[in-house]
């Protein structure tokens, strides 16, 4: 299947008359979205979107502030991933002090900052959001299908992720003085050195967090291998990957150039300067959506667009840099027999090889002296332009900014990852939506079906709506004059009402 | 204050940067000011964006918990009350309800959480970049002089019995 194969149900060629069917919002996701499902009168699907129902532009609240004030105030942008905005505006921000190489202190400090929020929030999604769905299967009661259930059904593996969960906030503690609204990272390098003994704090766990990492590792792949043809099946659609890499080729999470891979493994632009990203990637606006779809410009918009995040990093990279993750990559990598992985459901696998890649690279960084190193900052040239971009736990992050003779802020841009899954969510909502509902009454199970495949990409979608709320769950039918015949709400507290009106 | 019994932990969350969703981190700041004129008083003191699973760590040994929180729906100027642990839905989001943080600690300890309490702020903006309304600054006034007395004294049957 081409990666515009099923497109054909993002636009029903004759909408009037067919059953809408709402649900809103998308459950542990962040943020709110809903699904519509356009279907005839004989329950097939016709036409099935994810929705992104508000939007409020932060970019507006950056702008007019001083440049330095940025990787702070990005910070209050989303709740999820405050860290992953607060790296790549510092990186954005390094270019406007000339801070082009960072001291090898400073990068090491950043660095395990990021691997610490990667760690953190890898464990939170796996165990916690997916392995519900996982473990227990798609349609399984609501009643068991969250973590509680996890917890009393498996309580060694919700006890370990809750420890992984809490050793990555740790780390960002450690670093910054707090877990969230702390300041580390600032134009030029970092502002505070690490102790050694805050090493030592970090260093005695260490040891238990990979061993657990990898566990983690082997309880996905179990996951997925015990029922491979279905994992294989669902959601599953062929499409290009972005990411960065290193100069060699190599997983990167922090720094390096970015690299664009066809569905077949073949390279579309790679060791791209990530200065240069707008030459290489522009967004298209539909009317449906207050998200925007990028794509790859020398394909258009409609063979152009890509997957971000653990499954197209794991797919790019050429090597993983640690060797447990190495050895882990390879095993995933002979799933697509000389190709990449496609499959929507390896990313929870992927997800678990960036996990155990951070914990040994937190590892590595702490028997590392450079980490105890003094030399925190480096100036260079001012400039008043930059851009950062760094792999945050759901892909790859741009942070653009441009300033003034004053230092204010005058232009922001920002790509976040979920923005560019946008149209991947789209196709694998598409083709659940055709497999699993077509022709069937819809049920609470199999509406999770949909969710399920919208989770594996661990959407933020208050990050990439610029909003932030709780809304009810709402599932509306309405007849084939459009007419509202019956309503499920589920309230922000999980409390269910439904009946027709 | 007895110097035995373990000190109470408060959690203090929401977004600084939304309006008045940042009650509870504001309230958090105060009492860390507070804590540092009372060294004796062993404060825990937790601040987050929102509250999530390994929030259930920050409760062990500790006397008795309290959560501040902005609340829209509240009766103004707030709501102080005692919670129990609650299996409901909030697992299913990125946020947890201090409910289910409770219930989270009593499966992986196999033990009973501390007593823990709720003083629930009314907030009436939420806007990202919005400063604090007029309004929850005088809420946040009137929770600022319970929380004094709450954690002047900590015991549990103490709190009890100033619920609202």
């Amino acid at each position: 299947m081409s990666p515009t194969a099923n497109l054909q149900l993002e636009s029903a060629a004759h909408p009037e008359g067919l059953t809408r069917t709402v649900i809103e919002p998308i459950t542990r996701v962040e943020g709110h979205g809903k699904v519509t499902l356009l279907m005839d009168d004989q329950d097939r699907v016709q036409q099935a979107r994810l929705h992104i129902v508000e939007f409020r532009g932060f970019e507006k609240f950056i702008q007019g502030r001083p440049y330095w004030e940025a990787p702070v105030m990005v910070q209050r942008l989303c709740g999820i991933c405050p860290v992953s905005h607060h790296l790549a505006a510092a990186k954005a921000i390094d270019m406007f002090v000339g801070a082009r190489q960072l001291t090898p202190t400073a990068e090491k400090l950043r660095r395990l900052m990021h691997y610490g929020q990667t760690l953190q929030s890898h464990a939170l999604h796996f165990f916690h959001l997916a392995s519900p769905d996982l473990l227990f299967g798609f349609g399984a009661d609501v009643a068991t299908r969250n973590i509680i259930g996890v917890i009393q059904a498996h309580p060694a593996i919700a006890l370990q992720g809750v420890k992984l969960r809490k050793y990555g906030q740790e780390v960002i503690r450690v670093l910054s003085g707090k877990r969230v609204h702390g300041v580390f990272a600032i134009p030029g390098g970092v502002n505070k050195a690490l102790s050694v003994q805050d090493r030592d704090y970090l260093r005695k766990d260490i040891d238990q967090i990979v061993a657990w990492s990898r566990e983690a590792v082997a309880i996905a792949r179990r996951v997925y291998l015990d029922n491979l043809e279905e994992h294989q099946a669902f959601g599953s659609f062929r499409s290009n990957f972005l990411s960065l890499t290193t100069p060699g080729g190599d997983f990167e999470l922090y720094d390096g150039g970015l690299r664009a891979r066809d569905d077949k493994g073949q390279d579309i632009f790679d060791h791209v300067d990530c200065a240069h990203y707008l030459r290489y990637l522009h967004e298209e606006v539909k009317s449906w959506s207050y998200m925007k779809f990028p794509f790859i410009v020398s394909l258009g918009n409609d063979e152009g667009w890509y997957r971000v995040g653990p499954l197209a990093r794991v797919n790019n990279a050429r090597a993983m840099g640690m060797p447990m993750a190495e050895e882990a990559r390879r095993d995933f990598m002979s799933m697509g027999k000389g190709e990449p992985v496609h499959a929507t459901l390896a990313y929870h696998w992927a997800r678990m090889i960036e996990l155990l890649y951070s914990a040994e690279a937190i590892q590595a960084l702490l028997g590392d002296p450079d980490l105890l190193g003094t030399d925190l900052l480096t100036r260079g040239e001012r400039a008043t332009e930059g851009v950062g971009v760094i792999e945050a736990p759901r892909g790859t992050l741009i942070h653009h900014y441009k300033i003034d003779d004053q230092d204010t802020i005058v232009k922001a841009n920002l790509i976040v990852s979920t923005t560019h899954n946008n149209t991947a969510m789209n196709s694998a909502v598409r083709q659940v939506a055709a497999r699993y509902l077509d022709g069937k009454k819809l049920t609470e199970g199999l509406l999770n079906h949909i969710e399920v495949a919208i989770r594996a990409y661990d959407p933020c979608l208050s990050c990439a709506t610029h909003a932030l709320g709780r809304m009810p769950l709402q599932v509306e039918l309405l007849d084939a004059e459009g007419q509202l015949v019956d309503r499920l709400v589920k309230h922000a507290d999980g409390s269910l009402a439904c009946g027709a009106l | 204050m007895n110097g035995i019994a373990p000190g109470p932990v408060l959690f203090g969350y929401g977004n600084p940067s939304r309006g008045d969703d940042a009650l509870g981190p504001l309230l958090l700041d105060r009492a860390e000011i507070w804590a540092k004129a009372h060294p004796g008083a062993d404060l825990g003191l937790v601040a987050d964006f929102q509250l999530q699973i390994e929030h259930a760590v920050d409760l062990h040994g500790r006397g008795v918990a309290l959560f501040l929180d902005a609340d829209a729906s509240c009766p103004p100027p707030f709501r102080f009350r005692r919670i129990a642990p609650a299996r409901d839905e909030s697992y299913t989001t990125h946020e947890l309800s201090p409910e289910s943080v409770l219930h989270v600690f009593s499966t992986i300890s196999g033990q009973a959480p501390p007593p823990a309490f709720v003083l629930s702020v009314r907030g009436e903006c939420f806007e990202l970049g919005a400063p604090l309304s007029p309004e929850a600054e005088v809420h946040a006034e009137a929770a600022w002089g319970l929380l004094q007395e709450l954690m002047a004294d900590p015991r549990p049957e103490s709190w009890a019995g100033r619920v609202t």
